[in-house]
């Protein structure tokens, strides 16, 4: 076996054993993209599958790290494991990162069933770090029960969470907008769950019941038991359309714990309910999403290596000076590759 | 990759309330395309070195201005010892006596950089004594 492999499987197996150092620096290697974190990860991917990896998202502010740090003191006092992957936004400038969630979970210094590890997204857009995922996994296999992913800040756009996770939780504020805000498409149709996080404001209970008022009428009304209308190809056609989920909408204040045991009783319902069959959709699109981030990655990779830097220069030069459109030199770069003709 | 960023662990151990130090510096090491993990105030040593751990950093930045750093300095690198992190660079920051110096450097800390040092002297200090990253 390669050095590398005999690394891998020589860190994966001290890290599913319980040693915390090996875990960690098999995350780093997984975060730096190296040889040993893809031996390693294939090593381990049989063995898990078994953690409930829970998504934690939201505005920047709106008390994510905190409500972490709750469930963690829930979690706990019922002795299950938890590991949370705290994602916070690199500087697309210097490449630097503050990374400051653990600054409110560092209650658990001698606690070893809690793990946390903060990530720098690196450039990643989509509210986690491009390996994020596969620190969950390595975190599953170690033998973590739940799995926290928190992402950076995110804004209306950043669902990739949905993708990564068994349950996704969509974090609000009191008096976040008006009730058109929860009728956009985007983050808050992702949720699984949604929270009002800092409960002891003023108009969180009206935030709750507009949230719930639109989320619940926004998804596809039921059909009336008896209903004559509904062919059999009409049903068939509902059934295959994506549809709306229909999130529990609960109140929490993080800073107190108030609303934290009910969150965590709406998170083993979801996960009971996954395990009955119904998410078997999420996870054959989380292995599509995998499978084909993997796919563009090592493409990407091959033909940045055959493309040679004098095309790539020359036709950058001839795109930034308008002579050429981008999508012309797409091709002509992606000939230069493959030897196909340039389509025309 | 190999140019992956340098991570850091900017710590405060021990019970004064004043952050503003290791907040700019942390903000600096940011600037200077470290990846930086911030504790916040009122660390004891094993919550810094239990951090260190699981971020596994290569870098264990502490800042003190209690003056109880003889006591709370040793014993974050002794607990680094014992759980395995020898090879993580440690230093300090904050108001440390020059007399104090040279038994800090006994103990395992690497530098102490005191008041007037500017963020690129530290900056250029980690990068030339870091551990090589792992392949």
């Amino acid at each position: 076996m390669s050095e590398p492999g005999i690394r891998a499987l020589e860190l994966a197996d001290a890290a599913v054993a319980g040693d915390r150092r090996a875990l960690a620096r098999l995350l780093t290697a997984v975060e730096n993209r190296t040889a040993i974190a893809e031996a390693a990860l294939r090593h381990l991917y049989p063995s898990t599958g078994r953690a409930h990896l829970v998504g934690i998202t939201g505005a920047p502010g709106a008390g994510k790290s905190t409500l972490v740090a709750a469930l963690i003191a829930e979690v706990r006092a019922v002795g299950r494991a938890v590991a949370v992957v705290a994602v916070d936004p690199s500087s697309p400038i210097t490449g630097g990162a503050l990374l400051g969630d653990r600054v409110r979970m560092q209650a658990y210094a001698s606690d070893d069933g809690v793990f946390i590890r903060s990530m720098a997204s690196r450039g990643h857009a989509g509210g986690l770090a491009a390996t994020s995922t596969s620190a969950a996994t390595v975190l599953d296999a170690a033998g973590f029960d739940l799995v926290l992913l928190e992402t950076v800040g995110t804004g209306q756009s950043e669902v990739e969470v949905a993708a990564a996770a068994d349950t996704t939780v969509v974090l609000e504020t009191p008096e976040m907008g008006d009730e058109v805000q929860a009728i956009k498409a985007g983050l808050l149709e992702v949720a699984d769950i949604v929270v009002v996080n800092k409960g002891d404001r003023p108009g969180a209970q009206r935030t709750a019941a507009q949230l719930r008022a639109m989320l619940m009428s926004t998804a596809s009304p039921r059909v009336a038991a008896g209903s004559r209308d509904t062919s059999s190809v009409a049903r068939d056609e509902r059934a295959d359309r994506p549809r709306p989920k229909r999130p529990d909408v609960l109140i929490t204040t993080a800073s107190t714990g108030e609303g934290v045991p009910a969150l965590l009783a709406a998170l083993d319902r979801h996960r009971a309910a996954g395990r009955e069959g119904l998410a078997d959709g999420a996870r054959l699109a989380r292995a599509e999403a995998q499978v084909w981030a993997i796919v563009s990655e090592r493409l990407r990779e091959r033909f940045h290596g055959a493309a040679s830097g004098n095309v790539t220069a020359s036709t950058l030069r001839a795109v930034a000076e308008h002579r050429l459109d981008p999508y012309a030199a797409a091709d002509r770069l992606l000939a230069s590759i493959t030897g196909d003709r340039p389509a025309d | 990759m190999t140019d992956r960023p340098i991570k850091v662990l900017i710590a405060k151990p021990g019970l004064d309330g004043h952050d503003r130090g290791a907040k700019v510096l942390a903000r600096g090491l940011r600037d200077e395309g470290f990846e930086v993990v911030y504790t916040g105030l009122r660390q004891t040593p094993e919550m810094i070195v239990t951090a260190a751990l699981q971020e596994d950093v290569d870098v264990v930045g502490l800042s003190i201005l209690s003056g109880a750093h003889m006591t709370l300095l040793p014993k974050v690198t002794r607990l680094l010892r014992e759980r395995g992190l020898d090879d993580v660079l440690v230093t300090a920051g904050g108001i440390i006596p020059d007399d104090d110096i040279p038994a800090l450097e006994e103990a395992g800390v690497a530098a102490v950089f005191g008041p007037g040092t500017t963020i690129a002297e530290v900056a250029a200090y980690i990068r030339s004594h870091v551990r090589p990253p792992e392949a």
